[in-house]
This record gives structure tokens, C-alpha cells and sequence, in this order.
């Protein structure tokens, strides 16, 4: 697999030459840094299905409140500009990062206990309804509390271009990309080799049979809401560092895209939601580059349909839970 | 069933042996006092007669996307969220066929007819590609198309004028009678009364459809899929024709719409317009045909008229304003018609965790929705859809 | 006890107690083989079914016999093996993939060279218009093929390239199941559930019920006749508008029978109908299988666990054990075999008993 990834990776350049040509570089970081906010969206949805088996709607909107949380500390802070200080930028960071994902992991648990866990038993109707109505509830909440328009967030990272060996990147790029990898890496540790980890694999193969084991289904499941939740919330935070704005309705199309990413990969699969968001990510960057930019949004829920019918297992096939 | 009703005796006996007479009689009386009441206080305070007949007749058009919307996700079983497409697309069919853009001139009664097959042949296409997925999945793709239909709309320059839209769509035309040549934008009455009348056509056809094979083939396909096939079932047939019979209501419903504004825009069609019509749907009571009508009705003078009351009130009261960093809250300055995606969202959590079957639920529904898991385990079907040759061990 | 006009069909050759052997074939099943990924759970099993005959398949659990079961039944497909059902060929392994799907691109493709022809004959078309005409007819064609109205089948029969049978298709030809869980339709009334079992054999469209045309109405009326036939026939006559899912165990799994019934099989699958059944209930229920075949002529294939269901109602037996047949022959025959005194209780039970 790591083969087939440089290939890939290979072949998207080269295409990137083509339609960028001297940009290429430029747009091939840009991709990467965009399917990073994708991946880590992707994630939360992938697990949350894994294991019980419902598309969270909401969970776009938790990357956009993620988002509108960074903007409301970092205005209230009184931040304007890019922080020389590395030490204070890092701690600023830090914090901006930890309140972000800490509160976004609360709010995905708040929401999980209130409106999908009375019905989980209930016909599947139900808590995709649900779902929908929080996700409406969320956004309407930030349009008419905070603002029904773009909203510039502080843009503290520093632009200068790091030279490494041929590359030239921001600095900012890299640090969403090194970021969100650090993330993925630390995810899939804890799922594989940690006891609670295991107690959501557990639990999405066989909810069953891991109770009967001594699993504590019910905090198993709001910790799998956590974790979603907070990586969304990380990608929040990106999108406003890296994009400088953030609005209202930035969770509806992120979240499809996000979610089309994760089908891609594998419903139930980390590794594929991560492999999927950056694929989508390409996508989208490969489309403006070619000139057809407002029709990307059109080719990503194309191959959402594509996959949905040829391929529902997607690229990777199952891994988190065993269910197609 | 009908045999079942006639027994409750009386006035039920009599709607179901001459139901289509009921139904006319219930919407002429209906289509009377609404407009009566606008002339009674408090209402009365609220507009003119005149205003309340125009938004009952734009009232009309969610009725209709609720009806519509009700035989795919209440009839057939199938979530879907995409349904502003076919509505879409019925309108920009009329567009095409009556507007400067394309320079024709067809009448607006015919085209109601072809709007609704245009829009049934697309029920048919969109649809094709969701059949064999399951609940979710056929939701996000639906939607995934609900999203498609308008960017195309929107990019498609050359063909569909793009962010603005095919303007200058020609109006109804009642050829003289009752006096009407043009139905005009001042005057909602005609528009009032043409969506009164094709609402009442399309109620007698769905219950029609409801009350017959079909009717049967979709209850059983919503109970259990497999079981259905193995019973004869063509499961492709029943689920495409519900996705063409829907679309072809939201057709219906997009002429008149197109005709009534005179211009069409791909804004006009986005998720919000599907969800408003999904929500009107379950809360009103998915699956019971008048439920979803009067739940359609309720909601949306709820939420054109109700929320613009509900703003002079609390501005009546005068609460101080509230900071929070760069957040301020001012309850006085709040306009309430932005909050009734909120309440929509707030309301279908709630039905949802309360009373799934909405507020007016058809029987059969109540009982689905509110099965003891002690009956499921005894005798419900395998959940896994799909092969059953995993069920059991021989 | 009032029997439903328009029986199964051909009965001649049964005779009072049913003998096989004298009868034409109504199914024949040939190699059929069914893997799920490395398990095998059917192995290259031939089956025979005469028509007018009432055939049991035994063995122990995790045999074979419900996935045998559904691939006759058209839910899963073998693979390997063919089936024909009363001599047309409804499932064939392996599918020669371009055969059937080749019907989806012939019309299309008519008509594009037809356009190419008109083309060439310099007739002033538009080529806009030709490829608009072109696509429309490629997605009906495919539209057709994923929907497959009867019409299209019996072409794709005569074609001789028809392959896999769908569930509903089945029906039509004539096999009708209950199942091993009883998968009645559980908020719709015993009535309701009988006239959905009916679908097939009803030929209204939904134009004729939305405008309530005569056809409509009439069949209808008839339909809720002969629902109350069936029903009366089981046994539950006076629980018509009890929901499936109030009624007794027992009830249920006649009702499954009655909505079987209905769709006017020649070959009728029961999947351990007398599964839960109390002594009496089972007397009942065995009763009424050998009634179905007496009155109505239909050929059985029944799964069972009760030996004297089997001993008492069957024409012959065959066993599976790992999915292979073990075993073939009347009841009695069946029941002296070593081989399948082993497969139930194990080597060494032969020679004890």
C-alpha cells in the first residue's frame, strides 16, 4: 500500500504540473494541507459509523463551531496579526488548539446524550432525522447568535516560505500537515494499543458480545464521540489559521465532502478516512486548477455516487467494524 | 381496509365508500375559511385579506412538496433529502418553456401535465442509482444529488443563465374565464384558488394509490424488503415509482411556483427548501396523507406569520442587551423569521425523541414506530439487508 | 372448505397418494455449489423435484439446507450449478456476464447504426439531435434492464441468455416460500397480508387504481374474495383484520402458508414450518401440507427437524450433511441408512443401533 500511495502521490504531481505548471508545488502543499482538514473531519464521521452506525450529520457543523471557537478566543485574546514570538505563538496555539478540541469533544458528547442515545434502538429514521435537525440547530445557532456573514479570523502564523532541500513551503502549511499527521498517527496508536481502544473496536463489531465482556458501551461510545468531535474541532481551528475566515455555513459542504472522504476510504476505516481526505482534497485543488473549480463540488458528490454503487466497501473495505 | 373502516360506522363509513367526494367537500370548506379567518382578530391585525390569500397560495406549494415528499419517505420508506431537485426542476421546465430565454410561449395548463413527467423522468434517474442502498446511505446520496441539480442549474450558463436565473416567465392564463386573462401580480386570488385545485386532484390520486396494490407493495417493502421480493414484489418497480410520483408532485408544484414568481433562480432550490419539506413531513405525520397537508399549512403560516408575531413581542419587552467577548446578544434586535430554521431543527429533535409518528400519525405508523423490542425479538425480520443465506445456520 | 379457483396447473400424473417417479420434473437443480469466501456451504448438489410430489430435505444444522433453499428461491445466487424450473432455465453458473447486459446496449446500438445509415443516406438530421436520441434510448434500455418487467425476461428466455432470477421473478414462474423466521408483514392485518402474497398475479397498474378504472375495481374485489379463500383454507377465516404480529405463533406461521398460497405457486418451499410447534399444532400443520398437495395439486419441498412430519407427509427424502447429499430415497429408506444415522449422531451410533 505505502507503493500505491507514492504513486498516487506521483501522478497527482504530475497532473498538477500540467494545469499549474510553475505553480504546481504551490497548489500540490495547498492540496495536502486542504485534504489534511478534510482527513481529520473524515475521521470523526468514520468512527462515529463504525460504531454505531449512524452518518452524523451534525458533525460538520461541529468542525464549523470548532472553527468560530478559534475566531472568539483568539479575537477576545486580542490577537490581530501574525505572532513573531515562537514561544508565545506556540502557547498560543497550544491553547487555541486544547479549548477548541476539549469543548467540541463536550458538545459531540452533549449531543450524543441527548439526541441519539434515546434512540438508539429506534428505526433508522429516527436518529438520521434527528441528526439533521441538531445540524440545522447548530447552524442557526451561529447565524443568528454570531454572524450571518464571513467572519475574519486572526491569522497568526507567521508566512514566511521555509526552504527544505527543493521545497519551499509556508510555514503554515507545514505545520497543518505535520500537525494533522501527528493526530492521525496518535489516533490510530490509540485505537491499536491502548484498552479503551480496543473497547471501541470491540464494541463496532459486536456491541453484544463487548458488553458481555465488561465493556461499558455507553462511555465507550461518548468517547468515540470525543475524539471525533475534538478532531473536528482541530480542523476548525485549521481552517481558520489557514484560511484566515470562517462562516456559518462552511459545515454543510465540508461535511459532505468530509463524509464522501471517509466513504472513499471505507466507512469504519481510520486509515481510510484519512487516505480519503486528502484524495478529496485533491480533488477539489485539482479542479481549480484546471479552470473547472466551481464544478468540484459536483465531482466530489459525483464519486460519493460512484462509490455508493460500485464500490460500497470502499477503497480500504472495512477495518473498524465488519459491517458493510 | 375498507372493509375494516366501514365498521367505525357513520361519517367514517360514508368517507371511505365516497372518498373522493369527502375530499373535495373537506377542501372547499377548508379553502372557505381560511380566508374567512384572516378577517377575524387577532389575525386580521396581522395583514390584509389579501396578503393571507397570497401566502396560502404560497402555503399551496409546500403542501404540495409535503405530499409529494410524503409517498417517498412515508409510503415507500425512502429517506430522501434531495427532494428540492424535482422541484427545480418542474420549474426551470416551465421556465424553458414559457420565458424570453428560449423565446416559446406555451400555456401554462398543459405544461403543468409536462412539468410533472419531465420531473418523473428524473424521479426515475436519480432514483435508479439508490436502489440497493440502505437508509443512510440512500440519504446522503439523495442529497448529494439535491446538491448537484442546482449547481448545475447555476454553472450551466449557457443553458440556464446562471445566478440569475430565466426571468420573465409568462403567467397563467384562465382564457377568459370568470373574466381572467392574465392571472397578474396583484391579485393572489386565482393562484389561491389554481393550488387549491390541484392540490385536490393530486389528494384524490394519492389516496387512490395509497388504497391499492401498490398502496400494499409499498407498506410491505417499508416493513421488509426481502420478504417482499420473495412475495412477488418487483422492489425496483415499487421504489422508482415512488421516486417518480414524488418528483412528479414537486414538478407540479415548480410550475406553478415558476409561474406564480415569474423568475427562477438555482438559489431558490437549495437544501434548506428540502429539508423545510422533510420536516413538514414528519412532524405533520409521515406516511398520513391529510396529516402532512395540514402539517404543511400549520408550519409554514407558523413560520411566516407566527415568527413576525413572536418578534413584536419580545421586542415589546424590552430585555438589555448581553456581551460576551465580540459576541453580543440583543433579544430585542432579534428577527425571528432567522431563527425558524432553528425551530424547524429544534422541533424534529424533539418529535423525533418524543413522538416520531409527528403530529398527525396514520395509524399504521403509530404502531410501527412504537414497537416493544420484546415483540421485535420474537418475530422481526433479520436486519442485515441483503443476503439471507447469512441468516441461520442450514 | 372452499377451494380457489385457477389451481396450479398440471396434476395428472400424482395419482392419490402422490407417487413420484411417474411424473415430469418440476425443478431440476444441477451442481449446485455455494461458497461463502473460503466456507463451502453447498457442495455440487443435484436435486430433482417431480411435479405433484412432496420432497423433504433433512440433515443436521449448519447442512446446507436453508442456503439450498434460497438459492431455489432466487435470494442468493449459486456459484456454480443451473436450476430449470417447470423446463425453462431460470439460474445458470458460471454467468456468462455479457450475455444478459448485452440486451441493455442492443436497442441503442440499432438504433445508432441505424442513425449512422440515415447519415450516410445524407438526410438533413441534426447530429445534436441524434446523440440526444441516441443517449435517451441507452438509459431506457438500461432502465429496462434494471427493472426487468416480465416482458423482458421471456425475451431474455427465448434468447436463451436468461441466468439469474430474482426473487420476485421466482414468484412468477412459480415458487412460492415461507421462511425458517416467520417474515410476515407485521403492522399489516392477516388480509393485507394475503393480498400482498397476490401481487404478482395482479395485472392493475398503478393508472388504473389512481383513476380507478374498472379493471382496477374489479380485481380488487376479487382479490379481497379470494384473500378471504385462502385464509378460510388455513384455518384463520375470522381473523382477517388481526394484526400478523397479535397472533399466536401457530396462527402465524399458517398465515405465512396462506400468503404463500396465494401467489399461485407450482412449487411451494416451506422452511421448517412446523419449527416451535406443540404436538397437536404439528398434526395440524402436517395435515395441512399433504391437504395443499391433494386439493391443489402443488409440489412441496419441505425443510424439517420433526422426524415424523417427514416420515408421515414426504414422498422422498434426501439428505445433506457439510453440504454434500448424503443420501436419497423414501422415508424408510432414508431412515435405515448408516450414512445418515452418522451425520445425526455421530460414527459408532450405526452400528449400536
Amino acid at each position: 500500500m505505502p507503493l500505491a500511495i507514492l504513486i498516487s502521490l506521483a501522478v497527482a504531481y504530475g497532473l498538477m504540473v500540467i494545469g499549474a505548471g510553475p505553480q504546481a508545488q504551490e497548489q500540490f502543499i495547498n492540496a495536502l494541507t486542504i485534504g489534511a482538514i478534510y482527513a481529520l473531519i473524515a475521521l470523526g464521521y468514520t468512527m462515529v459509523y463504525g460504531i454505531i452506525e449512524l452518518i452524523n450529520f451534525a458533525h460538520g457543523e461541529i468542525f464549523m463551531v470548532g472553527s468560530f471557537v478559534c475566531w472568539w478566543l483568539l479575537t477576545t485574546l486580542g490577537f490581530s496579526g501574525a505572532i513573531q514570538d515562537p514561544v508565545l505563538l506556540i502557547e498560543v496555539l497550544v491553547l487555541a488548539f486544547t479549548v477548541s478540541m476539549v469543548t467540541m469533544g463536550v458538545v459531540g458528547v452533549i449531543i450524543e446524550r441527548l439526541a441519539y442515545r434515546p434512540l438508539r434502538n429506534a428505526p433508522r429514521l429516527a436518529p438520521l432525522i434527528t441528526a439533521i435537525g441538531v445540524s440545522f440547530i447548530l447552524q442557526n445557532l451561529v447565524f443568528v447568535m454570531i454572524s450571518n456573514s464571513i467572519v475574519t479570523v486572526p491569522q497568526i502564523i507567521p508566512n514566511p516560505l521555509i526552504q527544505i532541500g527543493p521545497i519551499s513551503i509556508r510555514e503554515i502549511n507545514l505545520f497543518v500537515i505535520v500537525l494533522a499527521l501527528v493526530l492521525m498517527a496518535a489516533l490510530h496508536l490509540f485505537i491499536q494499543r491502548t484498552r479503551l481502544g480496543r473497547a471501541m473496536r470491540s464494541t463496532a463489531i459486536d456491541r453484544d458480545a463487548a458488553q458481555i465482556m465488561g465493556v461499558n458501551i455507553n462511555s465507550t461510545i461518548a468517547l468515540t464521540f470525543f475524539i471525533g468531535s475534538a478532531l473536528a474541532g482541530a480542523a476548525g481551528v485549521v481552517q481558520g489559521l489557514y484560511f484566515g475566515v470562517t462562516v456559518f455555513n462552511i459545515g454543510f459542504q465540508a461535511g459532505l465532502k468530509a463524509f464522501t472522504a471517509a466513504v472513499l476510504g471505507g466507512i469504519g476505516n481510520t486509515t481510510g478516512a484519512a487516505i480519503g481526505g486528502f484524495v478529496i482534497g485533491f480533488i477539489e485543488v485539482l479542479a481549480s486548477v484546471f479552470g473547472v473549480g466551481r464544478w468540484s463540488e459536483a465531482a466530489v458528490f459525483t464519486t460519493l455516487v460512484l462509490v455508493l454503487i460500485f464500490r460500497p466497501t470502499g477503497i480500504l473495505g472495512q477495518q473498524l467494524a465488519d459491517r458493510a | 381496509m375498507s372493509a375494516a373502516t366501514s365498521r367505525l360506522g357513520g361519517v367514517r363509513g360514508f368517507s371511505s365508500r365516497h372518498q373522493s367526494t369527502s375530499i373535495v367537500l373537506v377542501v372547499i370548506v377548508v379553502t372557505i375559511l381560511l380566508p374567512i379567518i384572516s378577517l377575524i382578530p387577532p389575525f386580521s391585525g396581522f395583514g390584509t385579506q389579501k396578503d393571507f390569500v397570497g401566502g396560502f397560495a404560497a402555503a399551496g406549494v409546500f403542501v404540495l412538496l409535503a405530499l409529494g415528499l410524503n409517498v417517498v419517505v412515508g409510503f415507500a420508506g425512502l429517506l430522501d433529502l434531495g427532494y428540492a431537485a424535482f422541484f427545480a426542476i418542474g420549474a426551470y421546465t416551465y421556465a424553458y418553456s414559457a420565458s424570453g430565454f428560449t423565446g416559446l410561449s406555451i400555456p401554462f395548463w398543459p405544461m403543468l401535465l409536462v412539468g410533472a413527467l419531465v420531473a418523473a423522468v428524473f424521479g426515475v434517474l436519480l432514483g435508479a442509482p439508490t436502489l440497493r442502498l440502505r437508509g443512510d446511505y440512500l440519504a446522503i446520496v439523495t442529497l448529494g444529488f439535491g446538491e448537484i441539480v442546482p449547481v448545475v442549474f447555476l454553472n450551466a450558463d449557457k443553458y440556464t443563465n446562471g445566478t440569475n436565473g430565466i426571468t420573465g416567465i409568462a403567467q397563467p392564463n384562465a382564457l377568459g374565464l370568470f373574466g381572467i386573462n392574465g392571472f397578474g401580480f396583484t391579485n393572489p386570488w386565482p393562484y389561491y384558488l389554481t393550488i387549491v385545485a390541484i392540490i385536490t386532484v393530486v389528494v384524490i390520486l394519492l389516496y387512490r394509490l395509497q388504497d391499492s396494490r401498490l398502496g400494499r407493495a409499498w407498506v410491505a417493502l417499508r416493513e421488509d424488503e426481502l420478504a417482499a421480493a420473495s412475495m412477488g414484489i418487483n422492489t425496483i418497480t415499487t421504489k422508482l415509482l415512488a421516486f417518480s410520483i414524488g418528483a412528479s408532485t414537486a414538478g407540479l408544484a415548480g410550475v406553478f411556483y415558476a409561474a406564480k414568481l415569474s423568475t427562477v433562480t438555482p438559489d431558490q432550490f437549495g437544501f434548506t427548501v428540502s429539508f423545510t419539506a422533510l420536516a413538514m413531513v414528519v412532524l405533520g405525520g409521515m406516511g398520513n396523507i391529510w396529516g402532512v397537508a395540514a402539517g404543511a399549512l400549520i408550519i409554514y403560516e407558523l413560520q411566516s406569520q407566527g415568527l413576525k408575531q413572536l418578534g413584536s413581542f419580545v421586542q415589546g419587552l424590552n430585555v438589555p442587551v448581553v456581551a460576551l467577548g465580540p459576541i453580543t446578544i440583543n433579544i430585542g434586535a432579534i428577527n425571528f423569521l432567522n431563527y425558524q430554521y432553528l425551530l424547524y431543527g429544534l422541533a424534529l429533535v424533539i418529535m423525533m425523541l418524543v413522538r416520531p409518528e409527528g403530529l398527525f400519525p396514520s395509524r399504521r405508523r403509530r404502531r410501527e414506530l412504537h414497537e416493544t423490542p420484546a415483540e421485535d425479538e420474537l418475530t422481526a425480520p433479520d436486519p442485515t439487508a441483503g443476503d439471507p443465506s447469512q441468516e441461520g445456520g442450514d | 372448505m372452499a377451494i380457489p379457483d385457477e389451481t396450479t396447473g398440471a396434476t395428472g400424473a400424482t395419482g392419490a397418494t402422490g407417487a413420484p417417479g411417474t411424473a415430469s420434473l418440476l425443478l431440476h437443480a444441477h451442481g449446485i455449489t455455494k461458497r461463502f469466501g473460503g466456507l463451502v456451504a453447498v457442495r455440487t448438489v443435484d436435486f430433482e423435484i417431480p411435479e405433484g410430489s412432496i420432497v423433504s430435505l433433512i440433515g443436521p444444522n449448519g447442512a446446507g439446507k436453508t442456503t439450498f433453499f434460497n438459492v431455489i428461491a432466487g435470494l442468493s445466487e449459486p456459484s456454480e450449478g443451473t436450476i430449470s424450473f417447470a423446463g425453462e432455465q431460470v439460474v445458470a453458473r458460471p454467468r456468462r456476464g455479457w450475455a444478459e447486459p448485452f440486451f441493455w446496449f442492443a436497442f441503442p446500438a440499432l438504433f445508432v447504426i441505424f442513425a449512422l445509415a440515415v447519415v450516410a443516406a445524407n438526410l438533413p438530421i441534426s447530429g445534436e439531435l441524434l446523440v440526444l436520441v441516441a443517449v435517451g434510448l441507452l438509459v431506457t434500455s438500461l432502465v429496462v434492464a434494471i427493472i426487468r418487467p416480465p416482458w423482458y425476461v421471456h425475451l431474455l428466455q427465448r434468447a436463451g441468455i436468461f441466468r439469474s432470477a430474482r426473487p420476485n421473478e421466482m414468484v412468477r414462474f412459480g415458487i412460492g416460500r415461507t421462511f425458517q423466521n416467520i417474515r410476515l408483514f407485521h403492522n399489516m392485518s392477516a388480509l393485507e397480508n394475503v393480498q400482498v402474497g397476490m401481487h404478482s398475479r395482479m395485472a392493475a397498474t398503478p393508472i388504473d387504481a389512481a383513476l380507478r378504472l374498472p379493471r382496477h375495481n374489479r380485481e380488487e374485489a376479487v382479490a379481497a374474495e379470494k384473500a378471504r379463500e385462502w385464509l378460510a383454507y388455513v384455518g384463520l377465516g375470522d381473523r382477517e383484520d388481526e394484526m400478523a404480529r397479535n397472533l399466536p405463533y401457530g396462527d402465524q406461521r399458517r398465515l405465512e402458508i396462506a400468503r404463500a398460497l396465494a401467489s399461485q405457486p407450482r412449487l411451494l418451499l416451506l422452511d421448517e414450518p412446523t419449527a416451535g410447534m406443540n404436538p397437536v399444532e404439528t398434526r395440524r400443520m402436517t395435515e395441512l401440507i399433504a391437504q395443499v398437495r391433494r386439493d391443489l395439486g402443488i409440489t412441496i419441498l419441505l425443510i424439517e427437524h420433526d422426524m415424523r412430519v417427514v416420515m408421515g407427509v414426504s414422498d422422498r427424502v434426501t439428505v445433506l450433511d457439510h453440504g454434500e447429499k448424503i443420501a436419497e430415497g423414501t422415508p424408510e429408506a432414508v431412515r435405515a441408512n448408516p450414512l445418515v444415522i452418522e451425520a445425526y449422531l455421530g460414527k459408532g451410533a450405526a452400528s449400536a443401533s
